[in-house]
């Protein structure tokens, strides 16, 4: 495919048609934080840290990078008051959830990100989807998906298929951005306590 | 009446329909038209049609008399309504034990019944006409007019009023690039909520390379208080499937979708009839009109959930799938369904293009303002005398529609604020009221147009509450892919409800604003995006009720529970024993000649007291911000004379 | 329900995924919640992963996973009925019931639930149970309405 030129930061850069700002961005060494983002998986664009200004057109906006394709011409900044003023209220969201994952402090570090700004809320999962994507995408095998909607959202193993193969994967527990913990905990709950099959 | 059954295949035979459907029509015939759209049905309007046919059948009238079930006719507030042609006689709240009466006083004898006619509560004037009652005389009524001439359930009713030609027009007169000019030179702007130009995503969905193309019809209409797509749906889902039909020819697309609430059953029936009825005559399907196109229409209810509405969720749900949207670009135009090209139309956007073919973009152009053309169907609901759908033309004034049409507050109340735009827009004060209804006007002031919802409320409505319903519902509603709305939401929530329970604190305001950005400008979606509107509007134009709420832990519409206390004026009451007897907590103190005093400890703050204290004593006080005054010393309780007479 | 008629209706989607949703809909329809047999039925016919079902099921707010009460009651909390008064009407049915929305007594005779619109904004607050609409209620009229469903 044929390359496109934008621009990042001031920095020219080329990237293939079809790839996306995050991608363009990662190439040419520039980071752009994340959370839900994996390059094995399909973008999801869920935690919207990677948000980035997009100028075309003489049109501001921001847009996450991760889902954002790259597009001749287009001039991106990674950082701006704007952009870290969002990125440390997302990272203040959810450290009411996580307070105590690595990944999120040090977020808060580089943002100054208040982890008390919040009032503290209740599970450390933060919705990045990355176990229920990779259990899906990579090894198709389905056995934690989502549950419910909104505020209710949760990540929920079936105990069906947990316990058939869970014990010798495993894999999806490093990719959970706060330590691991709600991955291990929900599946242990599954095959502790697993729920009628009728009912969630 | 027979049916229209022929395949017709050529435009003449739709003509010849037509006139066949028309002719039968004499106008001079008497005709009853009832109302069976959902809210009249909820009205027992089922019973007054069963009462009407039988009692046709009892008089020996059902030759004579054309009777006919229709959508809805928009003033949900007097219904079930009734009206008798050709002299348009309008009757309200008609109940089934009215039809005896109305068939041989109306229907036989020519004679007005009075006693159900509009009466103008201001003047006392009777409108008998259906257009002189101010409700619709000041309306303008293309697109949802016609609900009252036909029984939707009866395509011949729809052909009657020359349905299908503007469809005859799209296939044999032009060309797909002249249809979307057309449109594209009407102006017209989507009604279902982003207000973007129908031409210009159109031609998006025509140029985008691909040959299998799709069309949906967005019937998803979740904002709370709005129901014009439904009624629309219900009463004349023909104008719908026509309007998709010329929209297909226009863009080259062969399939098509509704995508319909489960909620709407009604508007679920009568689409499938009406699908099933054109089928049958070659209006959809293979060949259509002979003409050799061919498109296929389906309908997907919808499973209830509000997020649906935005475009790439109701794709994803199409799909069968849970209704979490997508990041645009890719827009749907481009990938849509199926990653195909698709163009998506709410209800009545699609409803006007029939208009606009018929009538050329030019009439329709001439009616609205510079950027908002056409008319607009608004649910007007809420604290106002005047309940129903109304349809006007774009640039009307907002007090116009709340006072000439509404007939204004009822109970005796002030207009406090008008809600437009459903969950994603806000609210307006007294000062904007002579804004001209527009899209980009009602943007302009930190509202929106929306799908059409407009909520009229009183100064008893509170709008730190109100601000803190549409997030509820939105915290409900959002589908908890991304962090600003999920998160974002839940703990404006909890901010918002601590301080309608008068636990707000200093810089509840100035995280409620960062929230709000961070929604604003980081959502995946439109859901997102717009959730703040409700806190920002009621912010920028009632932030002293914030204050008070914040700052002195008051209620100054008296509508939060928790800053409220109930308090019985001792020189009113006339201890008639009534909130004593009713409150549910055993709350009040008295006895006969011995006036009532409600004990605070006990008290919960229900309104019970309030509800039933008889209107003549008026006793029952709402205070918020004040301490409750002590009761009056015992040897003062004491009433002389008959006790429950003031 | 047996396996027929679930078969029934599956074929009538032509055993097409992208109908899952409608299929989840005529289940509930007919039984009124959507039992584990007839989802496991649904994933293996339709090839669907339960984990799909399972998030479309709590997603959509029409499926329920555990059984409906007799009398379904649905409370409107859309705008129209809550600036006319529908949190005090839900308030005094929860006390009533001891149910809070979406809840359902264990003698399965009553759930409780919120709906956003019924669309009947000219009689509001409204209230339906079992398909019945009741209009222009006051805490007290709502809860009288109750006391004659048994």
């Amino acid at each position: 495919m044929s390359d496109v030129t934008l621009q990042i930061d001031g920095k020219q850069v080329a990237a293939p048609a079809g790839a996306t700002v995050l991608d363009a961005a990662s190439a040419a060494g520039i980071v752009i934080p994340t959370l839900c983002h994996h390059e094995r998986l399909a973008p999801f664009g869920g935690c919207r840290l990677c948000v980035v200004e997009l100028e075309s057109r003489g049109q501001h906006r921001l847009v996450a990078s991760c889902a954002h394709p790259v597009e001749p011409d287009l001039v991106v900044r990674t950082r701006s008051d704007k952009i870290d003023r969002i990125r440390k209220s997302l990272v203040e969201l959810l450290l009411a959830h996580a307070p105590d994952s690595t990944r999120l402090k040090e977020l808060a570090r580089e943002y100054g990100a208040d982890r008390d700004r919040f009032e503290p809320a209740e599970g450390f999962c933060v919705h990045c989807g990355l176990c229920v994507r990779y259990c899906a995408e990579i090894k198709k095998l389905h056995a934690v998906g989502f549950i419910d909607r909104g505020i209710r959202k949760e990540i929920s193993f079936l105990p069906e298929i947990a316990s058939r193969e869970c014990a010798g994967c495993k894999e999806c527990f490093p990719l959970c951005p706060t330590s691991y913990l709600q991955a291990a905990y929900v599946l242990v709950e599954a095959l502790a306590f697993p729920p009628p099959p009728s009912t969630r | 009446m027979s049916r229209v059954e022929q395949r017709l295949t050529s435009r003449d035979a739709l003509e010849q329909a037509i006139r066949t459907a028309a002719s039968r029509r004499d106008p001079k015939k008497r005709t009853i038209s009832t109302c069976g759209g959902t809210g009249c049905l909820a009205c027992e309007a089922t019973d007054v049609i069963t009462a009407f046919r039988d009692e046709l059948e009892k008089q020996g009238l059902t030759a004579e008399v054309e009777f006919r079930s229709t959508g809805c006719h928009g003033f949900c507030e007097k219904g079930p309504i009734v009206v008798v042609d050709p002299e348009e006689t309008c009757y309200l709240q008609v109940t089934p034990k009215d039809v005896p009466e109305i068939v041989s006083q109306t229907i036989r004898a020519g004679k007005v019944i009075d006693r159900l006619l509009y009466v103008d509560p201001l003047t006392g004037a009777k409108s008998v006409r259906e257009s002189d009652i101010p409700f619709y005389k000041n309306q303008k009524r293309i697109v949802f007019g016609p609900n009252r001439k036909i029984d939707p359930q009866r395509i011949e009713d729809y052909l009657a009023i020359g349905g299908y030609r503007a469809l005859a027009k799209a296939l044999f007169d032009l060309s797909p690039d002249e249809i979307v000019a057309e449109v594209k030179a009407s102006k017209l702007r989507g009604r279902g909520g982003a207000g973007f130009p129908t031409g210009v995503k159109w031609e998006f969905t025509q140029k985008a390379p691909g040959d299998t193309k799709y069309l949906v019809v967005n019937c998803d209409e979740g904002d709370p208080g709005a129901y014009m797509d439904r009624s629309l749906m219900e009463g004349n889902p023909h104008s719908v499937i026509e309007g998709v039909l010329i929209g297909a020819v226009a863009v080259g697309s062969h399939e098509g979708y509704v995508y319909v609430r489960q909620e709407y059953p009604l508007a679920v029936k009568n689409l499938g009839i009406a699908i099933e009825q054109a089928e049958e005559l070659g209006l959809l399907g293979k060949d259509i009109l002979g003409s050799g196109f061919e498109f296929h229409l389906k309908v997907h209810r919808g499973a209830g959930a509000f997020v649906c509405g935005e475009e790439t969720a109701l794709l994803m749900s199409l799909e069968g799938r849970p209704g979490e949207p997508r990041p645009r670009p890719p827009y749907p135009a481009v990938r849509g369904l199926w990653g195909k090209p698709t163009n998506i139309n709410n209800v009545e956007t699609w409803a006007n293009v029939p208009l606009i073919i018929n009538e050329g973009s030019a009439a329709f152009a001439s009616i609205g303002t510079e950027t908002s053309k056409g008319t607009k169907i608004f649910s007007l609901v809420g604290k106002i005398a005047n309940t129903g759908l109304v349809e006007v033309p774009m640039g009307i004034p907002l007090r116009d529609v709340i006072f000439k049409i509404g007939g204004g507050i009822p109970g005796g109340r002030k207009f406090k604020a008008m809600q437009t735009g459903g969950p994603s827009g806000g609210c307006l004060p007294e000062a904007l009221l002579d804004l001209p209804v527009g899209f980009d006007e009602l943007t302009k002031v930190g509202s929106m147009m929306g799908s059409g919802g407009m909520i009229v409320m009183d100064d008893a409505t509170c709008m730190v509450d109100v601000a803190r319903y549409f997030v509820d519902f939105l915290t409900e509603e959002s589908c908890g892919k991304c962090v600003p709305c999920r998160e974002g939401l839940r703990q404006m929530h909890r901010i918002l409800t601590r301080i309608t329970q008068g636990k707000g604190r200093q810089d509840d305001l100035a995280a409620l604003e960062q929230l709000s950005e961070t929604a604003v400008e980081a959502s995946l979606c439109a859901l997102g995006k717009t959730a703040p509107n409700p806190f920002l509007s009621t912010l920028r134009y009632f932030r002293d009720e914030y204050e008070a709420h914040i700052n002195e832990k008051r209620c100054p519409a008296l509508s939060c529970k928790a800053l409220i206390s109930y308090y019985i004026d001792p020189a009113r009451c006339r201890a008639c024993m009534i909130c004593l007897k009713k409150c549910p907590t055993q709350a009040i103190d008295g006895g006969k000649k011995r006036i009532h005093v409600i004990d605070q400890a006990k008290c919960t703050n229900c309104g019970t007291c309030l509800e039933v204290c008889p209107a003549k004593f008026d006793a029952v006080r709402k205070l918020s911000g004040v301490p409750v005054p002590p009761p009056p010393p015992d040897d003062q309780r004491t009433i002389a004379g008959k006790a429950n007479e003031p | 329900m047996d396996t027929q008629a679930i078969a029934r209706i599956i074929d009538k989607y032509h055993g097409e995924p992208s109908s899952l949703i409608q299929v989840l809909l005529e289940i509930q329809a007919d039984c009124h919640w959507l039992p584990g047999e007839a989802l496991e039925l649904v994933a293996e016919r339709l090839r669907v992963p339960m984990s799909r079902i399972r998030h479309i099921a709590t997603f959509y707010k029409a499926f329920s996973l555990v059984p409906k009460g007799r009398h379904e009651v649905h409370v409107c909390m859309g705008t129209a009925c809550h600036v006319r008064g529908a949190p005090r009407i839900l308030e005094r049915l929860t006390d009533l019931t001891g149910l809070q929305p979406g809840e359902t007594d264990l003698e399965l005779k009553v759930t409780l639930e919120t709906v956003n619109c019924l669309g009947c904004c000219a009689l509001g607050p409204v209230m339906v149970v079992n398909g019945k609409t009741h209009g222009k209620l006051s805490p007290a009229a709502a809860a009288d309405v109750m006391k004659t469903y048994e």
